[in-house]
């Protein structure tokens, strides 16, 4: 029997506790500990998958994240969950997993023409072909790729996955690895009462001590006195996928589901003073013709299946190496009884496989493997031994170690620069010591023992930046003494005819890699691009340095100058549904709502989203206009009450508070009169429009402002910046009230009538409060403010109460005023009311207009200065046909309606858009519609005949330009 | 500063190839183990003296050199690069393409563009995989709505392709949006149909290949320092590689267009800002067009290699650090998420962000400057890409002829003081809300 | 063999602000303004002054005077002084405290 099978038992697997399977709609069995790869392992299979590009079989070529080949699509209750690896994915019972990316089957899969057609399809073919005939990319070519692209497939599933919150952790400091150095620093910082977090990417933390049998007790006691510890927490299953300075991380932790294959990730943010980076080393495959056959591993992984899961990945296997680290597998096969039939070790010597022949292993030295052969798996090897003979060997298991390189991305996401190690023939992180510290083989220490006692001096600068002096060693287990070791040598590649793979996922071979140089594209970062070497989902872990190596030697230039590709977060490929956080959905935004938004809703108001705000619409469920038209007609003919809690309310106060007013106006606000309002504009300094909206002078010193609902933020925060900034010797406060007074307009004829009969002891006569007056009230017996101002256009009133007594008030006003005709009315129904009127909004307030646009120039101070004054003076500002001025515009025949957004053209010249059309409603008091545009040059355009188009639409209408002011333009309504 | 001698005659592209790309010229090659194909571009040693100095190798840089050589036969130009090229904000950002704008100048600029874009394949002899399938913008508001009606209106006004969608179409050509459970249901959408994608680096290296064929040289690892002037008049810059002379200094440098209009003693209008990008896990085909979000400034779209790209607001902050916060990710991400809810468990690959040149008034800058020689290709804000092939056309034809492209009149740099602002989104002067 | 470094970029991204009154606060709590270092001129000044004002800027790659409002917290408007490649921050003070650059400052 030839292939991967299960010898026997493992340190991560109860034997005991068998877990049943499905792959590709086969049943298999496995047990509880088992990943679903060595599960896959542990029954005989060995094609998992085909890879991205040729489709070539792809095995099982790890045994962790870094994993490029054995990508399967778990199917969970949420639907399918596409590029798992099947090396890190835990193995429930009744989970049901696909392989991906071949059809019909793994077996025989279609797509496979591609391999055949390999030579065809290097790095970068697509740049050079497809261009004839010119329809057929878009038609032909693109679809057709489309469809062959992509990994796995993502489901549309009715139910999707619930969003975790994200939590926030404070910590001193963050511990990345729970290996030999990670634990120890951990310990030693705990021991010194630092709050620490330790987190590790693996179930069970231990790092490289998880597989070697001499470690065990010393690393069961160190997570015994961490576990101890309170200050310490201790997290597995958690990768920090990215360091993204000033202390804070993001952490990738995977937890499982209550049914199989609905483990989620949920994200941690961490706030540290400092780190430990002992994030370990990966190790690296060699770039030899064949290496990507089935049964090809690297050697560090097959160790794994061996002790953790009791899974041999041959039954015959060799090993190709260039360091010592290697052995420990052959040693364990060996002790396991199962056939090493040769380690093939570039070195001359080593004191490695001295002990390995010593337990009386076959090395041959100073040798190389020259190919790995096999049709659809591995069947044997050619191997060139010192002496140029070439031999072949027959086996079923090949694995790889080209040495071990550091993962530096947290450290280089730091900004620490990266420095060539000759030992480990990689590059190390230097990261700045008052970010934090590496520790142990991520920085190039070699051996457990090397690394425990690393970790404990990067805890000893780690705590000395804190201030705590170390006096004595830390009371900790003593590790076991690392045995002697032999220095590695460098092996990228063994050139030969065959295709030797450096991204497996992403099918780029050496060959690749060489055209690129040839194409000049020979920097790192090019060649990364063109080739897509290290774009897959592995991120080039295992390969990305042997690519960087090949093509250094193809420049003649030393690895160490060849540089590396940007490291980007995140470490480990996050979840959409993990890094949003629980704020998705219903919960992207949060809701504003009003005081009385109950009452709004019980009175069956349909909701209209201003901004964060839920304001009503119109109180009825019916959405067209006659329900709007009726609550506007209403308010017209007798009376309306309308909710406008939501306009943003500013008390300014202090004896500068009037000339603070005059500078942040256009218009003057110190001559308004205790008790009296004023409509105001803003202007932004380069003399556009900011906001409008009213001041109310309460007393001398006193003033309450008002803003619309959506510039209520901008506006409060332009006055803030400029009294802070501009005028802070000035005695002026600005305190926000938004949220302290609910507000209501009551609006229409009968509107004085209605407050007289629920305002207590206020002569509400016309003579005595006047428009744009403003006075304190009691109000339902709540102490309130009234003014009279009219934004609909009727004698209207606005009643200010503090927010908590809204209901009170509105109640009472409806009680008393129903009965005299009073009835709500929604945010629809007073846009109809402000349009027939020619009041501006953020329609026609858009951030681009000016006061003189608008027809609001006269109000703006001619000689003091104001924010705007200097910029608003500029020519392109002033009056005339290149600018959009504000006009009226309705409909030559009123049987047609007008649309926003139509613009406007007058069909006699050739030029195209004149304006458009900001705002429009069906007029109340006569037939047809009005509007409201922005015309060049409109106000010379009074009485012109237009045409109104909407191409989108297919609507063409004519119209006639006309005042904004449709209704009333000598105010006699609202000064009644 | 290294001293190299230097050449005082143009160089023949010797050693690049000549040839042209096609299918034949692919499988010949597919025979013979593809050892005949030859350096894409020349890269060039720098020469004394040039008569236009382009510093900055990226789109707009190699676009503009494209240009000068092919439509106005100049080609004693330089691109001269700080390190490979197309590594700036070409080979970082979305590579959306579009003409959806408000303004009529720069909807006709970028629609200028777009029609480029469509032949840019045959133009180059380079596949950048230029692919129309539709940008839709989805509207979640009725104010939201009149304002894409408008803009729609302008651009079908001005000939150029736009469609109101309801919800019914928005669901049909993009199955997976969730029209109702977000926190803003989408009322609709507007479809520019020749909106699309491209693939970036093809572009970079397509112009790069075309413009060294046609004469220009382009000076890779070779960092413009300062540039030089004498009595208001450039002289030529000062480089990692010495000084090169210079009749007409261009800059094409978005992102650190500040940097180096400040060795010559300019102030411009701009903030460099961060803008961040992401791309998840190669998938089989769930998205066929390019969609945004109303709610959110979130925008979405599917590479032919199957990841999904997709893309948020600037941070909003100064700086040329190249990479974004993690609140903004995801802040991102959550838009996303509730869009597409189907995303949940696909995983994103990478985040990576690029230094923009955000503007006072959001639009870019093609123009002279105050000193005498040198030009400006800058302040594009977020929108550079897109623009390659007019940006190319318009500054080529500035510098030759000394007059603004029809198509890029409004883009000077005066405009600011004058008022004549192109502002879109009527943000104002504050280049972090654009 | 050699061992030049490769200079990676960016150090520092997330930005947390010693604010005066509240402490050490994530950015996401303040709103950015924008340069510190223009300063409204009076309102006689010339109209060019005011175009510079409201147009023109540093824009520096390096230490970078700005304003930043505590907007989650107590309003104050900030003067930081931060480093536009490594993002570190040098100081944060109220708009009326002197403040210090490292190195060039223009």
């Amino acid at each position: 029997m030839t292939g991967p099978t299960r010898i026997g038992t493992g340190a991560f697997i109860d034997d005991t506790q068998r877990v049943s399977f499905r792959f590709d709609g086969r049943v298999y069995e496995g047990r509880r500990g088992d990943t679903l790869a060595s599960a896959l392992l542990a029954n005989g299979v060995t094609v998992v998958g085909r890879s991205f590009k040729y489709h070539r079989r792809r095995g099982i070529y790890t045994a962790g994240p870094e994993e490029p080949s054995a990508l399967v699509t778990i199917i969970g209750p949420y639907g399918r969950e596409p590029n798992r690896p099947a090396t890190v994915t835990p193995l429930d019972e009744g989970l049901v997993v696909e392989s991906q990316n071949r059809w019909p089957s793994l077996a025989f899969d279609a797509y496979g023409v591609f391999g055949a057609l390999s030579r065809f399809l290097p790095a970068g073919f697509y740049y050079k072909t497809f261009m004839w005939p010119s329809f057929a990319w878009e038609r032909l070519y693109e679809p057709l790729i489309r469809r062959a692209a992509g990994l796995g497939r993502l489901d549309h599933p009715p139910r999707s996955a619930p969003s975790p919150e994200t939590q926030h952790h404070h910590a001193d400091v963050l511990v990345v690895g729970a290996g030999p150095a990670g634990l120890s620093a951990a310990a030693m910082l705990g021991l010194a009462g630092l709050r620490v977090i330790l987190a590790d990417q693996d179930a069970h933390l231990g790092g490289g001590t998880l597989l070697d049998a001499d470690w065990q007790s010393w690393r069961t006691q160190m997570l015994a006195r961490l576990a101890a510890l309170p200050n310490v927490r201790l997290w597995p299953r958690t990768t920090v996928i990215g360091a993204y300075g000033h202390g804070v991380y993001g952490a990738l932790e995977t937890r499982a589901g209550t049914q199989p294959g609905s483990q989620t990730g949920h994200l941690h943010v961490v706030r540290a003073a400092s780190t430990v980076l002992a994030t370990g080393s990966v190790e690296r495959l060699i770039a030899v013709p064949g290496n990507d056959l089935p049964g090809v591993m690297l050697a560090g992984a097959a160790l794994r299946y061996l002790v953790g899961h009791g899974v041999c990945v041959g039954n015959r296997i060799a090993i190709f190496t260039n360091n010592d680290d290697a052995y420990a597998t052959a040693l364990e096969y060996r002790r396991r009884g199962i056939a090493v039939e040769a380690v093939i070790d570039i070195r001359e010597y080593s004191p490695a496989a001295d002990r390995a022949r010593g337990a009386g292993l076959t090395v041959y030295a100073s040798a190389k493997v020259e190919s790995i052969l096999g049709r659809h798996r591995v069947s044997g090897i050619k191997v060139r031994d010192r002496s140029g003979q070439a031999l072949t060997l027959s086996v079923d298991g090949v694995l790889l170690s080209g040495g071990y390189t550091p993962a530096t991305a947290l450290a280089t996401q730091l900004g620490a620069p990266l420095h060539w190690n000759s030992p480990i023939a990689a590059f190390i992180p230097d990261l700045a010591p008052s970010l934090g510290q590496v520790a142990g083989s991520a920085h190039g220490v070699c051996g457990l023992a090397a690394a425990a006692t690393d970790g404990l001096s990067a805890a000893t600068h780690v705590l000395s930046a804190f201030g705590i002096a170390v006096s004595e060693p830390p009371d900790l287990p003593t590790p076991p003494n690392d045995q002697p070791r032999g220095d590695l040598e460098p092996c990228w590649e063994v050139p030969g005819r065959g295709k030797a793979f450096v991204d497996l996922q992403h099918d780029v071979t050496t060959a690749d890699i060489r055209l690129a140089r040839r194409e000049g594209y020979e920097h790192v970062e090019h060649m990364k691009r063109y080739t897509t070497h290290g774009m897959a989902t592995d991120q080039g872990r295992i390969g990305g340095l042997v690519g960087q190596a090949v093509l250094a030697l193809a420049r003649g230039i030393d690895v160490a100058e060849v540089g590396q590709p940007k490291a980007r977060p995140f470490v480990e490929p996050v979840p959409f549904a993990t890094l949003a956080g629980g704020e998705s959905g219903e919960h992207f935004k949060p809701r504003r709502l009003l005081p009385l938004h109950d009452w709004h809703v019980a009175a069956g108001a349909t909701f209209v989203t201003a901004g964060l705000w839920m304001r009503p619409l119109v109180y009825s469920q019916d959405t067209g206009w006659s329900a709007v038209l009726s609550e506007a007609r209403h308010v017209r003919r007798e009376a309306g009450i309308t909710d406008v809690s939501s306009l943003g309310k500013l008390e300014v106060a202090g004896s500068d508070a009037a000339a603070f007013l005059d500078f942040v106006y256009a218009n003057t606000m110190s001559t308004l009169p205790m008790g009296r309002c004023r409509y105001g504009i803003m202007l932004r300094e380069d003399g556009i429009l900011l906001d409008d909206g009213t001041v109310a002078r309460l007393g001398k010193d006193h003033f309450v402002l008002t803003t619309t609902t959506v510039n209520a933020t901008a506006v409060l925060d332009h006055l803030e910046f400029h009294r802070q900034t501009v005028c802070p010797h000035w005695d002026v406060t600005i305190s926000d009230v938004g949220d302290h007074w609910a507000q209501f307009a009551i609006a229409g004829p009968l509107s004085r009538a209605v407050l007289s009969e629920v305002v207590d002891q206020t002569d509400l006569s016309n003579e005595a409060f006047p428009f744009m007056a403003v006075t304190g009230i009691t109000i339902a017996g709540i102490a309130g403010r009234l003014f009279r101002i009219s934004f609909s256009g009727e004698l209207a009133y606005e009643v200010a109460v503090p927010a908590r007594h809204a209901l009170t008030v509105w109640t009472r006003l409806l009680e008393v005023g129903t009965p005299l005709g009073l009835k709500p009315y929604g945010l629809d129904a007073l846009n109809t009311l402000r349009i027939e009127k020619g009041h501006v909004t953020g329609a026609e307030l858009n951030g681009q207009t000016t006061a003189g646009d608008l027809g609001l120039g006269r109000l703006c101070k001619q000689t003091a200065d104001y924010i705007g004054a200097a910029l608003v003076q500029r020519e392109a500002l002033q009056s005339g046909d290149t600018r959009l001025e504000l006009v009226g515009v309705k409909p030559v025949d009123s049987e047609q309606r007008l649309r926003n957004g139509a613009h406007l053209i007058d069909p006699d010249t050739d030029d195209h858009s004149l304006g458009f059309i900001t705002s429009s409603t069906p007029a109340t008091e006569q037939v047809g519609w009005v509007g409201l545009a922005l015309l060049r040059g409109g106000h010379a355009r009074r009485g012109q005949r237009l045409l109104a188009v909407s191409p989108v639409h297919g609507e063409t209408c004519a119209v006639e330009i006309t005042s904004p002011h449709h209704l009333d333009p000598e105010n006699a309504r609202v000064r009644a | 500063m290294k001293l190299l001698p230097k050449r005082s005659r143009p160089r023949r592209s010797s050693g690049t190839d000549s040839g042209d790309y096609s299918l034949f010229r692919l499988l010949r090659e597919g025979l013979v183990g593809h050892r005949g194909w030859r350096p894409a571009w020349h890269k060039a040693e720098p020469r004394a003296r040039y008569r236009v100095v382009i510093v900055g190798g990226g789109g707009q840089g190699l676009s503009t050199a494209h240009a000068l050589a092919t439509q106005h036969g100049i080609s004693d130009v330089a691109v001269l690069e700080k390190g490979p090229i197309g590594l700036g904000n070409v080979g970082r950002n979305t590579t959306i393409i579009r003409s959806n704008y408000f303004h009529p100048d720069n909807v006709r600029f970028y629609e200028h563009s777009l029609k480029l874009w469509e032949t840019l394949e045959q133009t180059l002899n380079f596949n950048g995989m230029v692919s129309q399938r539709g940008t839709l913008n989805l509207f979640h508001t009725e104010a939201q709505r009149d304002l894409f009606t408008r803009r729609a209106n302008g651009m079908r006004l001005l000939g150029i392709d736009a469609v109101a969608l309801d919800r019914k179409e928005v669901k049909a050509l993009v199955p997976r949006v969730d029209l109702d459970h977000g926190r803003f249901p989408v009322l609709g959408g507007f479809l520019q149909p020749r909106g699309g994608t491209v693939r970036h680096d093809a572009v970079a290296w397509g112009y790069a290949r075309a413009a060294s064929r046609a004469g220009v040289d382009i000076v890779e690892h070779c960092e413009v320092r300062r540039v030089v002037s004498e009595r208001g008049r450039v002289t030529g810059v000062e480089t990692t590689q010495g000084f090169i002379g210079a009749d007409i200094v261009c800059l094409a440098v978005a992102g650190h267009s500040s940097t180096l209009a400040s060795t010559a003693g300019l102030r411009l209008p701009i903030e460099s800002h961060v803008l961040q990008a992401f791309v998840t896990e190669a998938i089989k085909p769930v998205l066929d067009v390019v969609l945004t979000y109303g709610a959110g400034h979130f925008y979405i779209s599917q590479s032919d290699k199957g990841g999904l790209v997709f893309g948020g607001p600037i941070d909003g902050y100064n700086t040329y650090g190249q990479r974004g916060t993690l609140p903004v990710a995801e802040e991102v991400v959550a838009a996303g998420l509730t869009l597409l809810p189907s995303l949940a468990k696909l995983r994103i690959l990478r985040q990576w962000g690029g230094v923009m040149d955000m503007s006072m008034d959001g639009s870019p800058i093609i123009s002279r400057t105050p000193l005498e020689g040198l030009y400006l290709n800058g302040g594009w804000c977020y929108g550079g890409f897109k623009a390659i092939p007019a940006g190319g056309v318009a500054t080529a034809h500035l510098i030759a002829t000394g007059e603004s492209h029809a198509i890029a009149k409004h883009l000077d740099l005066d405009r600011f003081a004058d008022g004549r602002l192109i502002d879109e989104r009527g943000a104002g002067p504050y280049p972090w809300a654009h | 063999m050699s061992a030049a470094p490769v200079p990676t970029r960016g150090r520092t991204d997330m930005l947390r602000l010693r604010c005066p009154h509240c402490g050490l606060r994530d950015e996401a709590e303040f709103r950015y303004r924008g340069d510190a270092t223009q300063l409204r001129p009076a309102g006689s000044a010339p109209r060019e002054a005011f175009v510079h004002y409201v147009y023109a800027r540093n824009n520096p790659k390096g230490w970078h005077v700005e304003w930043w409002m505590h907007v989650a917290g107590c309003r104050a408007v900030l003067r930081v002084v931060r480093h536009t490649v490594t993002h570190e921050i040098h100081s944060v003070t109220l708009p009326q405290e002197p403040v210090d650059v490292p190195g060039d400052v223009r």
